[in-house]
């Protein structure tokens, strides 16, 4: 791997593209019923529906949904110039799994009176947990002005809808072996509506992130320069908090609680290059859906026809990985950490 | 509420007036029909699974969940993976006709948008088991679901009879997991030992399954403790349990796996859950039944 800056960022978007783009292609030929599936898709109608229906809407909703991450993951940690920022900060994981332990307490109570509720599904109720939240810390920190105030909301926030949750279940047990789904996140329920919704959401948290991006380059010599430089702070705050809230409340709802990427990617990006906040936050979202997309396969490879919870393999890998290159440059750098 | 719900859910018949052509409601609220009786089913569920091979229709099976363990048949077929987390593309794979979920289950409307036949049935007591046995008996278009129920009943009133006269009225604390989780009067354990004329230490107003104050337990000294093998040394230790009456003249009733499978899972052998409490009373308290 090259030095930082070395390579131009645009080389390493194409580069992440092309490795996505491989592994898409992998993921459509592997699976539970191995390589087969994929040499019978002309004859066979049900190994037609298995590579069309289930593997390639699930790599690509993977690759969604590690893009979302890595994009919310690289604005919170820029917003926050906090390195250990992930995109759950605000309460957004929290607030998921409250709606999703809610939703589910009021179906088991009496679904069908409930249609409606079952018609926006667990999916809606997480996405509206997780905005919701991210809303709630925006509240109790009186605005996007302070950012230790925000930081702190957004424990606060975390630790007492976490709370709720629990109360929840232990109010109704029998909701707790649902909600262990949901907590360990998956890949594997994503159809062809969730990947059209997270691509199309993707993209235009990607290019309102890049409109903001200025703060982010800003806020990186410090809040007095970034003000000094003239920057609408407050409005491109809050802006980027809402994109925060967007993209991590869509990658949850449809994937669930998948921890890690969104920490790692944008340290992975920052370790092979250098680059201005607007390309930081593409290629951690590039990375991020590499990445994801990477540990799907693997999830599904590995013990076949068996799979590993994904979130399992991400925290493994995205964990190793970015030890070693903590080690690798503080060997490198006397005193200097990553 | 549960009663209601219950009711709800129960099986409606609608239009059930040429032979063939009948639709019911399952407990994701779905209205379910079929054209014929289905040949390749996957059960993703323990009880459901116990209940088509009760019904005389194993060989139907063509896969099912990884905690299905009985009959010692099913243990062959491909297992696709878990409640949490069904394997959609191995259960795609078997082409079945019908699939048999419960309705917590991840993935349930992502099998029905595959084009998956998908019948949710969510038995949480001896009268959803009942129940269930007659909807399946219904969809396999078999006959012998009245014979099965009839069975289960048979052996819950012989369970009931074989509990020995100086156990009835007794006490019992039923442990789920060491939370301490107990079972409440109101779950299925719970009518079960009331079945037996047992008095369930838990008061109705906690709910099915509560999380207790262990304080709870030593304050209403039950005369008899039932618990999985796994935890029962560990119920002296815990503070002030040690002076329990039942933990020290061992008064308890201790379940392994095999017994805990037929005592928690609501499907066709519950009764035979019952009856082991019932053989455990007799053991404690011998003497004419």
């Amino acid at each position: 791997m090259s030095a930082p800056g070395r390579r131009s960022p645009l080389a390493w978007a194409l580069v992440l593209c092309a490795a996505s783009l491989l592994f898409v292609l992998l993921g459509v030929c592997v699976g539970s019923s191995g390589w087969q599936a994929w040499a019978d898709m002309a004859r066979d109608p049900v190994a037609w529906q298995i590579v069309w229906d289930i593997r390639l809407p699930r790599s690509v909703g993977a690759w969604g949904a590690g893009a979302l991450l890595g994009l919310s993951g690289a604005v919170a940690q820029g917003l926050f110039r906090n390195p250990l920022a992930d995109p759950y900060l605000l309460g957004s994981a929290a607030g998921a799994s409250l709606g999703v332990c809610v939703a589910l307490a009021l179906l088991g109570v009496s679904p069908a009176s409930l249609e409606w509720l079952a018609q926006i599904g667990l999916t809606g109720a997480a996405f509206a947990g997780a905005t919701g939240a991210v809303l709630l810390t925006l509240v109790l920190a009186r605005g996007v002005q302070h950012t230790l105030r925000l930081l702190l909301a957004g424990v606060v926030v975390g630790v007492v809808l976490g709370a709720a949750s629990s109360l929840v279940l232990l109010m109704q047990p029998q909701l707790l072996q649902a909600m262990q789904g949901f907590l360990l996140g998956s890949t594997a329920f994503v159809g062809w509506s969730g990947c059209l919704l997270m691509l199309v959401v993707w993209s235009l948290c990607m290019a309102a992130a890049w409109w903001f991006s200025p703060v982010l380059d800003g806020l990186a010599l410090g809040e007095s320069t970034a003000l000094s430089l003239g920057l609408p702070l407050a409005p491109m705050r809050l802006g980027l908090i809402l994109v925060l809230a967007l993209a991590s409340g869509t990658a949850v709802a449809q994937t669930g609680l998948i921890a890690f990427v969104g920490l790692a990617a944008p340290h992975l990006v920052r370790s092979v290059l250098r680059a201005t906040h607007a390309w930081l936050l593409l290629l951690s979202g590039l990375m991020g859906g590499a990445l994801l997309l990477a540990a799907d396969l693997l999830a599904r490879a590995l013990i076949a026809p068996q799979e590993l919870p994904v979130g399992v393999l991400t925290a493994v890998l995205g964990g190793g990985y970015l030890l070693w290159l903590m080690h690798r440059q503080s060997a490198s750098l006397p005193g200097g950490g990553a | 509420m549960i009663r209601g719900r219950l009711l709800f859910l129960g099986l409606l018949l609608l239009g059930a007036g040429t032979a063939g052509a009948w639709e019911l409601r399952d407990d994701s609220g779905q209205t379910f029909q079929l054209a014929r009786a289905p040949q390749r089913i996957v059960s993703l569920l323990p009880s459901l699974t116990e209940t088509v091979c009760a019904l005389g229709e194993c060989a139907r099976l063509v896969g099912v969940d990884r905690y299905s363990n009985f009959p010692e048949s099913v243990r062959a077929l491909p297992q696709l993976g878990g409640g949490l987390d069904p394997q959609l593309e191995a259960i795609v794979a078997l082409k079945p006709d019908l699939v048999l979920a419960s309705a917590f289950a991840p993935g349930v409307q992502r099998m029905r948008a595959l084009g998956l036949k998908l019948l949710v049935l969510e038995p949480r007591d001896f009268a959803d088991a009942v129940r269930v046995v007659r909807v399946l008996g219904q969809v396999l278009a078999v006959d012998t679901a009245a014979a099965v129920v009839q069975g289960m009943e048979r052996e819950l009133r012989a369970a009931a009879q074989a509990v020995p006269v100086a156990a009835r009225g007794k006490t019992v604390y039923f442990e789920v997991n060491p939370g301490p989780y107990a079972a409440g009067p109101s779950s299925f354990v719970g009518q079960m030992l009331a079945q037996l004329g047992l008095r369930n230490i838990v008061p109705a107003s906690l709910g099915a399954f509560p999380k207790i104050n262990p304080e709870l337990v030593v304050r209403a000294q039950p005369d008899v403790i039932l618990v999985g093998d796994n935890e029962v040394d560990d119920l002296s230790k815990r503070p002030g349990w040690g002076a329990l009456v039942a933990v020290r003249t061992q008064r308890m009733c201790v379940f392994g796996k095999q017994d805990s499978d037929t005592l928690v899972r609501p499907g066709p052998r519950m009764a035979q859950g019952a009856m082991r409490v019932a053989q455990c009373l007799q053991r404690l308290y011998p003497g004419p039944a």
